[in-house]
């Protein structure tokens, strides 16, 4: 390992400091959650086309048996978290704040918990070429576990179409409360780093740097001694600012380089992965096991005894509450992922899934929502911002309903992070407006896709009658050559006979 | 994953809020206040207070006339501190009316009538100070030597009470002209600089504020370290103070280097007048003041300029509100101009690209 120390960090704009409220969970080891009477496994849990089921009401099946498998290019499969009985296919509520149903796997586990060997072990790994790497994480259904639930094994092919040089692994963890990577680098040192020379090698890139910010030195010490033998990986100590952990600007961080506008890091040579994804992918070549379970936190003011907890994919996540002793308050807010950028949950009913990194129980106190007053232009949020966009002004211009202009203004550039409104003196929710702005455009561009859709079937229909018209005329004209062909040699026949005969 | 979502983070927010900004700059000006109060007595503590009730009084029939909700606005403390900076810009010892006059031009015609809090175009304390100039040249440029609390010159209390409510007679035995002013009509009348600056306040006063002048802008030393304190607090950033006094300054001196004679130096402009309480109280209002790193610098500069051309070739003594007042009017502008560049993109707002792609991978 080459040491990490002298590392020159490049400064990003922007950022905030918010009160980390780390230590109410990072202090829990991993436990591992008791089985579960019941799991819903959701068939979309990553970006891309929803897995296709395989199963049926009434199937036993095994710990790791394939459940639904992908359908495209950008998809994933889904696999049985434990061993049991399927007992149905249909909706059930979405881990999304909409709560809207979706096509979910139930499993009634058998308390077995066998094993189907879906991936078969191995131990002479290091042998793996790029294509065999990427393949397995593909079968695995490893998705990005850091939230963005973007199938890894698409983004371990990148290397077919950029040159790459750097593999940056994202131990950031920059929003408050979450301490699940935390745990998982100090824990499981060995098998993270392992998993992300596995990467690397997929990648075919000369150096992976390890970013973890400096809030977080028990980890940054475990991955250093892990890393030792491997001369690729510089372990690098990130000074402790959100949005750190955001990929764009990680990278600039890094490297110095800013990714284009709506491009990808890419397309300067780097890709990023998270933490909970490279163990999960250690778990996928050395251990043949597919993606069934990862490690949330599970915090907040209003949850009895914080902790970090192994959960299988489809657990509800009231058994996660109930393990962890309940609630001391009724929560003002109940938060999948952190708070920053985490999304309120509909209900405890919902299940963990592939990219659920913590379940929070915010207490009113601390996090009361306060009237919003007038902007009085007093620039935090412009100083805040890490995108360079000026918030006061496209919230006017999406308040003033001309979202068009909002767009020049550089909405699609905001990358959501919220710093903007975390510092607004006047409260205002300026995210909010973003992403009903950003809501509003992909559903106009959808209905415009939708309309251009219809008017091509249309057109292609009208050219399909036009054909068959044409053919039928061509038909016609020609049977009537025919007739009239048939006619006059039949005349010319009779002509003939006549002729003959006279 | 759909986008039909009703509510979004950030669900913990930084401990800001608009009352707290207006308590940290009311509480970094508090040390030069107190100091004007005591240095000017009775009849500036009546001026000020006169004017800070009649601005929240007027904010409050303002806001009920707009139908708006009146307690977080008031409390939000902005009316308080458009008082208290109009009553520091005012001579300490002006009649009452003064004060209620200015108040009612601050809120109601620089503030409410523009839509209230936070979409005003100039500053609320400046219109009316330039108002007030304007309609009452004579009773806004009467100053008197400071006469601290307590001490031997000072009006008594009842003294103090005609001086600020009954008629104005009693205060042309004591006016006097502050420095600028002084130094203008000195050179104005034929005088040489340094014949003249010999009857004004030394550097020393100035930077104390033991000179005459408006109410809260005298002490130099005191509006810095409550400057410095709001820099400190990130309520402002230093780039509109150290611009305009850079550029003031930096003219100054050039001047006063070419022609020493009929130029002011830079001291005496940094110290005298409501430069610093500009630079850092004024200037920096926030609603007012551009949005952008670059927009402010450029802002900065504007009103150090113009106060500059103003108070040395203009017919006022004090340029500051004139010059702050043409820059509000220029920060939208400056805000549609100089924007931050975006992440990913040039000064243009094309992305990025790097030419050198294929040679620095692999
Ligand atoms: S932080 Fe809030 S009040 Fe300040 S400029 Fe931005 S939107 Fe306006
Ligand atoms: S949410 Fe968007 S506008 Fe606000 S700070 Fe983050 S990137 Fe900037």
């Amino acid at each position: 390992m080459t040491t990490g120390k002298l590392f020159k960090l490049f400064k990003i704009r922007g950022g905030v400091h918010p009160d980390d409220r780390k230590q109410l969970s990072a202090g829990q080891a991993i436990e591992k959650l008791p089985m579960p009477p019941l799991l819903h496994i959701p068939l979309q849990q990553h970006i891309g086309a929803p897995a296709e089921s395989l199963v049926r009401r009434g199937d036993e099946v095994k710990k790791g048996q394939l459940l639904a498998r992908n359908q495209g290019a950008i998809s994933a499969p889904v696999h049985a978290p434990t061993s049991g009985r399927i007992m149905g296919v249909g909706g059930y509520p979405a881990h999304h704040p909409s709560g809207l149903s979706v096509r979910t796997i139930t499993l009634k586990p058998d308390g077995e918990d066998e094993w189907l060997d879906s991936l078969e072990p191995c131990d002479d790994y290091d042998q793996f070429s790029p294509e065999e790497i990427a393949d397995r994480v593909a079968r695995a259904g490893i998705v990005g576990m850091g939230g963005a639930t973007f199938p890894s094994a698409v983004k371990l092919n990148l290397r077919k179409r950029y040159s790459l040089h750097t593999l940056v692994i994202n131990g950031a963890e920059c929003e408050p409360y979450l301490t699940c990577d935390d745990r998982l680098m100090r824990e499981q040192a060995m098998q993270v780093v392992e998993g992300v020379k596995l990467m690397a090698r997929a990648l075919g890139v000369e150096q992976i740097l390890f970013a973890i910010e400096n809030n977080k030195p028990d980890a940054q010490a475990s991955i250093r001694e892990a890393a030792e033998q491997s001369e690729m990986i510089t372990v690098v100590g990130l000074p402790t600012r959100y949005p750190m952990g955001s990929e764009k600007h990680l990278v600039q961080t890094l490297v110095g380089k800013e990714t284009p506008a709506r491009g990808l890091t890419a397309d300067i040579g780097v890709v990023v992965h998270n933490v909970a994804t490279a163990r999960a992918v250690y778990d996928a070549i050395v251990l043949g096991r597919p993606l069934i379970s990862r490690v949330m936190t599970v915090t907040g003011e209003s949850i009895q005894h914080p902790k970090n907890v192994e959960v299988l994919i489809g657990t509800p996540l009231n058994n996660l509450i109930d393990y962890c002793g309940g609630f001391t308050e009724i929560p003002e807010r109940l938060i999948s992922g952190g708070p920053m950028m985490g999304q309120p949950l509909p209900s405890l009913r919902v299940p963990a899934v592939k990219g659920s990194n913590g379940l929070l129980a915010l207490s009113g106190k601390l996090n009361r929502a306060t009237t919003e007053m007038p902007c009085i232009r007093c620039a935090s949020c412009v100083n805040a911002c890490p995108c360079g966009l000026v918030p006061l002004d496209m919230a006017n211009h999406i308040k003033a309903g001309s979202l068009d202009s909002s767009v020049k203004l550089g909405l699609l550039d905001c990358i959501g992070c919220g710093s903007c409104a975390y510092v607004c003196p006047s409260h205002i929710p300026l995210v909010q407006y973003f992403n009903y702005a950003k809501g509003e455009l992909a559903s106009r561009q959808r209905t415009q896709h939708k309309q251009n859709e219809t008017k091509r079937l249309a057109e292609a229909r009208n050219e399909r009658m036009e054909k068959i018209k044409q053919a039928k005329r061509e038909a016609m004209a020609k049977r009537k050559k025919e007739m009239e062909e048939k006619k006059r040699k039949k005349a010319e026949e009779a002509a003939a006979v006549a002729g003959a005969e006279s | 994953m759909s986008e039909e979502t009703t509510t979004f983070g950030p669900y913990t927010h930084a401990k800001s809020s608009i009352s707290r900004t207006m308590g940290l700059v009311m509480l970094s000006l508090l040390p030069a206040t107190l100091f004007g109060l005591y240095q000017f007595g009775w009849p500036a503590i009546f001026l000020f207070l006169t004017t800070i009730v009649a601005c929240v009084v007027a904010e409050a029939f303002s806001l009920r006339v707009a139908g708006k909700p009146i307690k977080p606005f008031l409390m939000d403390g902005s009316a308080v501190l458009t008082g208290w900076l109009l009553a520091m810009t005012l001579p300490p010892w002006a009649p009452w009316w003064i004060g209620l006059i200015g108040a009612l031009l601050a809120i109601i015609v620089a503030k409410q009538v523009f839509g209230g809090l936070g979409q005003n175009l100039f500053n609320p304390a400046m219109v009316a100070r330039v108002a007030l100039l304007i309609s009452f040249p004579l009773e806004m440029t009467l100053f008197n030597q400071p006469a601290p609390l307590f001490s031997a010159q000072a009006p008594g209390f009842l003294e103090s009470l005609a001086i600020t409510f009954g008629s104005s007679d009693s205060i042309d035995a004591v006016s006097s002209a502050t420095t600028l002013g002084h130094l203008k009509t000195e050179l104005g009348q034929g005088v040489g600089l340094p014949e003249a600056a010999t009857t004004t306040a030394s550097i020393w006063q100035q930077l104390w504020g033991q000179t005459s002048g408006s109410l809260g802008e005298t002490s130099a030393l005191l509006l810095l370290l409550g400057g410095l304190f709001l820099i400190y607090k990130k309520v402002i950033t230093w780039h509109i103070p150290l611009s305009m006094l850079g550029t003031l300054a930096l003219l100054a001196s050039l001047f006063h280097l070419i022609d020493s004679d009929s130029y002011v130096g830079p001291m005496t402009h940094l110290l005298s007048g409501a430069a610093i309480l500009c630079a850092f109280f004024i200037a920096t209002d926030l609603v007012t003041s551009p949005v952008s790193i670059r927009g402010q610098i450029l802002f900065g500069a504007g009103c150090g300029l113009l106060i500059y051309v103003i108070r040395t070739w203009a017919g006022y003594p004090e340029g500051v509100a004139f010059a702050v007042m043409l820059m509000n009017a220029c920060t939208p502008l400056i805000d549609h101009y100089l924007k931050p560049r975006i992440y990913g993109r040039d000064r243009k707002g094309e992305p990025l690209v790097y030419s050198n792609e294929g040679a620095d991978s692999k």
